[in-house]
């Protein structure tokens, strides 16, 4: 706790490097799923079904298994290994991406279909295709999507095995919370693991927090979250 | 004497229209012409295919064969862009009352200074004024029913299909609702309504298209239906009596 109270320098940036990690994925992770989500949620195609069950199997992918693929894309021998991204935050940032568009798209997908279902009749009526549906079902299901987000970042900030594969763990560079735990629990400094533990833990009740807020609005306002 | 090109120039017809599913009519209407003013009242019993056939004017539903007509051409977007619809359970988009009538009012381009008066306007109409940052879904049923109306009214729509907007209704609301239904009529919107409620149909129509298994049974000036009906079929749901 002294070191919380106290704040200590290294321990607060192995904080914001976390943050600014998983923030940022989430936010490209919701500029990819929501679209991809919301359009799988109104467009009628073959093979619709197979990729939302894709997507939905993807939500489960082995957080380690997704490390691994990065790692070798990212490789020197890798398609983008020029880009010399390996053991860089933004390494780890595709990587959370990776992880966790498939979950925001998921989540964004049954809310927008959801609401599609209900508005479907009253759009059409009032002129509006199923392409100009999809920012009006999305800004509508707008308090089940922050709750999508929300839900991303809880995945993304207590994710471990796929940023210490492309991330590598390295001081002062890509030192992340739960990366850190899992060193200097190794290491027997257990005063800094716990401390970054508990904000972990304070991060993780904060966000559950905020979905179950916004859940219990979007259920008022006739929107559950799927 | 009565401007026939104008009757002609409003006509809405069906020819030929039949929908089945799965072996079972639901529909069939070999010909129906809606060239009055109005308001049409689309009446009958319960799965009687008023709603569809409703659906099916407004080109939400597509039929298995036949046309719908409006100035004898087939229905096109030009027409429906001219029509609007109010369903029995009112669609209110989860925005603020304002913003559900600034979304239609924006899609047809007006100018945001205009809107704003407009809305005022379309609110004092309703009588929602008061209401205008209100969350829509907050509204009571009948205040939502009305929003929905005056959506469908910022459309200037020539005609206004409504599918028993007062089913849920306490007569207070049923009256506020019929009012503005007369009020838009009175406009010259052509009104044409589906229920079941006979008080409603006499209060009303002008003309009467009585329904029953998916057929028009009868289709004539509200008093001679309501009054001296032909059919067997309208006379026993007129009566009360059970039709099957």
């Amino acid at each position: 706790m002294a070191l919380i109270l106290n704040g200590d320098a290294e321990l607060w940036a192995i904080v914001l490097l976390s943050l600014k990690v998983s923030i940022f994925a989430v936010l490209i992770s919701a500029l990819i799923g929501m679209p991809v989500g919301a359009a799988l949620a109104v467009a009628r195609f073959p093979g619709r079904r197979v990729l939302i069950v894709l997507m939905n199997a993807l939500m489960g992918f082995p957080p380690v298994v997704v490390g691994l693929l990065v790692y070798l894309m990212l490789s020197r021998s890798g398609p983008l290994g020029v880009l010399e991204l390996l053991y860089t935050p933004t390494a780890m940032i595709i990587a959370q991406v990776v992880l966790v568009t498939p979950i925001i798209a998921a989540l964004t997908r049954q809310v927008v279909e959801m609401l599609a279902e209900e508005y479907s009749e009253q759009l059409r009526s009032l002129g509006v295709s199923r392409l100009a549906s999809v920012p009006v079902l999305l800004w509508d299901a707008r308090l089940a999507l922050v709750t999508a987000l929300l839900a991303g970042f809880g995945r993304a900030i207590a994710e471990v095995g796929a940023v210490i594969i492309v991330g590598g763990n390295i001081n002062h560079v890509t030192r992340v919370m739960t990366t850190t735990i899992a060193l200097e629990t190794s290491k027997g400094n257990l005063a800094l693991a716990l401390a970054l533990g508990a904000i972990l833990i304070g991060i993780a009740v904060a966000v559950n927090a905020m979905v179950s807020t916004l859940s219990l609005q979007a259920e008022r306002e006739g929107l559950r979250h799927a | 004497m009565r401007d026939l090109t104008l009757d002609m120039s409003s006509c809405l017809s069906v020819d030929g229209v039949r929908i089945t599913r799965k072996g079972k009519s639901l529909l069939n209407v070999p010909h129906l012409a809606l060239d009055g003013p109005g308001p049409t009242l689309i009446l009958g019993p319960n799965g009687s295919g008023k709603s569809l056939l409703l659906r099916c004017l407004h080109g939400l539903i597509v039929s298995d064969r036949g046309q719908v007509r409006q100035d004898g051409v087939a229905l096109n977007a030009d027409h429906k862009a001219r029509q609007a619809m109010v369903f029995q359970q009112p669609v209110l988009l989860r925005r603020s009352v304002a913003a559900n009538l600034d979304f239609v009012l924006k899609r047809q381009g007006m100018p945001r200074s205009a809107r704003k008066s407009r809305i005022e306007e379309l609110l004092a109409e309703g009588g929602l004024d008061g209401k205008v940052r209100q969350s829509a879904r907050s509204l009571s049923g009948g205040e939502a029913q009305r929003l929905a109306i005056l959506r469908a009214l910022a459309l200037d729509p020539e005609t206004l299909f409504l599918d028993e907007p007062t089913s849920a209704l306490d007569p207070n609301a049923t009256q506020m609702i019929e009012r503005m239904i007369l009020r838009a009529s009175t406009r010259g919107v052509r009104i044409v309504m589906v229920t079941h409620d006979i008080g409603q149909a006499r209060r009303l129509a002008a003309d009467i298209v009585m329904m029953q298994g998916g057929h028009v049974v009868e289709h004539g000036a509200a008093k001679q239906v309501l009054d001296a009906p032909k059919s067997d079929a309208a006379r026993r749901y007129l009566a009360g009596g059970l039709v099957t």
